[in-house]
């Protein structure tokens, strides 16, 4: 048995060994959240070894937002799906479920607990979704003024261009690639084969923002079994080590922050250790095009980073699945051995207020 | 092997119906603050914050931690927020204290709050949804049933939840933070009050508050500078745990849920308390309906199935003479601001064991249990805290 590589902070190795996903739709109008997240858990289950169940695992966490069903406590009916009895170890955050795996690494850290399962689902059909994120913003100051995440987005993509970082031809071959890429996804919501010409004739939505450089609305689900130590050998030929993970948040102010960078990305890299070492494949949660741009700037990943070969938050967009996606679809590539080190990074708030770094190494 | 962990700092609001004088990030930062002073140390020693609340809608603002992460000091930290129904705020102090023990962080500031005025949790929790029964009752109309269930297979009188209200009262009168202080209750005014859910009175059930909760949570080393600058010890976290069970199913003890009875058992045991009522000097715990109390005390193996009423009955949980007093801090029932509600037991169950707790301090605690609760009982949060370094 080889010898997993030591992360950089906690005591315990712990590794990523299954991560599965429901189709990502634009409406799932058959099914309920519980009955999306069900057939996700088995093919996980499937997927992390013959005869494992729910009794195997140690420790469950969950990220969903009670706005998107407008209703409250959409994580109760979602336990459900696992159906957690006898009781069980559980939690939950109101964040996307990549910081759902984050607690869920830190409680690996106990003996005693070796296996964690983690999931997410958002159903954004349910809602007028700019309308809902609007409600994210200050209350006092800034929602009442009803912002939508697509103008927030766009006055971003200004300070990018005002900066003469990046051009719209830019944002339109972020797109191109992830929507080219995304082909090869079958998971995948939104997926074409257009060049950068044909994009740019797209009318703007919000200038400077043309259709191509939006995320869909999607339903979604995916979940992840994280195991500690040798269990993670046992579960998986070739398990995804976390070697790196940290988060970091900006002050929500707009006014305060250089929307062109991102310091809490950068930060959240840094501790995570995203340059301690090559980087062949980077899963980056940008569900506006030109966020890949400030993304990857942030964390330094040069030329010759396969980035979001998954076709990203562009080709599907679950909100409080997407950056757990982001994570799975890494670990996935460390797991079949196309990547042998791989970067997945996840989003929260508006306009990359909230940003955590994975580092995802095979051995 | 998990590093240590205490509290070393504690701080809350004075709840109240409405804090219209601060926004949300002025009362979250109002119990912070006071966190920061009680462990001596300032915004730029913490290293990460945790922070919980009940449901979204109870403020109307979406994940409201983004908005709050400056009023919290987290901007360039990690900021994390959970929430687990009604028993967020225990969990929020949990996933805190893992951070501490997993060697991971040297402080972390926790924070729960609940401004309830700016919004109306009754019509929250009520909200129809597609294929589900319409509940359209509360809280307390989910939980009276379920009382109702209790008396019969207890055989229960019918007044002992009216004592627990009279007592729970008769304690707030020694925390100034508590939202309700009625020195003149009795067991007369309860029963006069309006029935709200048979057999809930009006003055059995918790008020709504706006207020906050937070602690400093801090290793073995951020605990001894903790008390080098301020000479108040820390409360030492002896065994934490949480446990979930399903809301719905066929043969569900909603009376005497399991998931309570095991998150109990796996904390003592991480605790070596083997007889709560004798090993606890005493207890916080989540009450928002007087009627909790017996049925908890059972729960949580203060005594036999079915004899929870007669320790309430005999006065044994009170600060007045009582063997095991319980929510000497007046409890849910006199300050309820629902996401920081279950903080709240964890903070006044520190309180006790740091000798802290002023006027509704019960001498010499050198052990004492916060729990929390949360749901259709089916979350549950549990701490145990002690003088004693583990």
């Amino acid at each position: 048995m080889p010898t997993p590589p030591s992360p950089r902070r906690g005591r315990r190795p712990v590794a990523v060994v299954s991560f599965a996903q429901a189709d990502n739709v634009r409406r799932e109008s058959h099914h309920n959240e519980v009955e999306t997240l069900m057939p996700v858990f088995a093919e996980l289950f499937a997927k992390t070894g013959s005869g494992i169940t729910k009794d195997d695992i140690d420790f469950i966490c969950s990220g969903s937002t009670d706005y998107l069903i407008g209703g409250p406590f959409s994580f109760v009916a979602a336990l459900d799906a696992i159906g957690v009895y006898p009781p069980r170890r559980e939690s939950h955050v109101e964040m996307d479920a990549a910081w759902a795996l984050y607690e869920a690494w830190v409680a690996l850290q106990d003996e005693g607990v070796d296996t964690a399962l983690v999931y997410g689902f958002g159903k954004s059909s349910l809602g007028q979704l700019h309308k809902i994120l609007s409600l994210q913003l200050d209350p006092y100051v800034m929602a009442p003024l009803w912002p939508d995440p697509v103008s927030l987005a766009a006055l971003q993509a200004r300070t990018l261009l005002d900066a003469g970082t990046a051009s719209e031809a830019d944002f339109a071959a972020v797109a191109a690639r992830s929507r080219r890429a995304a082909l090869e996804n079958p998971k995948a919501q939104v997926a074409y084969d257009r060049t950068v010409e044909q994009l740019l004739a797209e009318e703007y939505v919000v200038a400077p923002l043309r259709r191509h450089a939006l995320p869909p609305i999607t339903d979604g689900a995916a979940a992840v079994v994280l195991a500690a130590g040798t269990r993670a050998f046992e579960w998986a030929e070739r398990p995804a080590w976390i070697t790196g993970i940290d988060h970091r948040i900006e002050t929500h102010a707009l006014g305060a922050r250089d929307l062109a960078s991102s310091p809490s990305t950068a930060r959240a890299g840094l501790e995570a250790g995203v340059g301690d070492g090559p980087v062949d494949v980077a899963e980056l949660h940008a569900p506006f095009a030109h966020q890949e741009l400030i993304l990857a700037a942030a964390l330094g990943l040069g030329e010759g980073v396969d980035l979001n070969p998954s076709g990203g938050a562009l080709a599907a967009n679950a909100l409080m699945a997407g950056g757990l996606i982001r994570i799975g679809e890494a670990a996935t590539r460390v797991m079949d051995g196309r990547a042998g080190r791989a970067v997945a990074h996840a989003t929260s708030g508006p306009v990359l207020q909230h940003n955590l770094v994975t580092v995802l190494e095979g051995v | 092997m998990a590093d240590r962990v205490a509290v070393i700092g504690a701080g809350q609001t004075y709840h109240k119906a409405r804090r219209d004088d601060v926004s949300i990030a002025g009362l979250v930062r109002e119990a912070a603050q006071r966190a920061l002073e009680d462990a001596g140390v300032t915004w730029a020693d913490i290293d990460a914050v945790v922070i919980g609340k009940a449901p979204d809608m109870f403020e109307g603002v979406m994940m409201p931690e983004l908005y709050l992460a400056a009023a919290l000091g987290a901007v360039g930290k990690p900021m994390f927020r959970v929430h687990t129904a009604g028993s967020v705020g225990g969990s929020t102090a949990l996933v805190a204290a893992h951070l501490v023990t997993a060697g991971i962080h040297q402080r972390v500031l926790t924070v729960a709050f609940e401004k309830q005025s700016d919004s109306d949790a009754m019509w929250a929790l009520s909200v129809p949804q597609p294929f589900s029964a319409p509940l359209l009752a509360g809280a307390g109309g989910y939980f009276a049933p379920h009382i109702r269930a209790y008396m019969r297979r207890s055989g229960a009188p019918r007044d002992i939840g009216m004592k627990v209200a009279v007592k729970d009262r008769l304690h707030a009168l020694g925390n100034p933070y508590a939202h309700l202080h009625l020195p003149d209750i009795s067991l007369q005014t309860v029963e006069e009050s309006i029935m709200l859910w048979d057999p809930l009175h009006y003055l059995e059930a918790c008020p709504s508050s706006d207020g906050a909760a937070a602690m400093v949570l801090g290793s073995e080393q951020a605990a001894a500078e903790a008390q080098a600058v301020t000479g108040r010890r820390p409360a030492w976290v002896h065994g934490m745990a949480m446990r979930s069970e399903p809301t719905m199913f066929a043969g569900r003890d909603q009376i005497n849920p399991r998931a309570g009875r095991e998150c109990a058992q796996d904390v003592y045991r991480q605790a070596g308390v083997t007889d709560p009522r004798r090993d606890f000097d005493c207890a916080e715990v989540y009450v928002p309906f007087s009627w909790y109390e017996p049925m908890w005390l059972e729960n949580l193996g203060f005594c036999d199935e079915g004899d929870g009423w007669k320790l309430t009955d005999a006065g044994a949980t009170s600060m007045d003479g009582g063997d095991i007093p319980w929510n000497c801090s007046g409890g849910v029932l006199s300050s309820n601001p629902i996401g920081a509600s279950g903080m709240l037991r964890f903070l006044e169950a520190a309180l006790q064991v740091r000798g802290e707790a002023g006027d509704h301090q019960v001498d010499g605690v050198r052990r004492a249990l916060g729990q929390a609760y949360g749901g259709g009982s089916q979350f549950f949060a549990m701490w145990v805290l002690s003088t004693e370094r583990p």
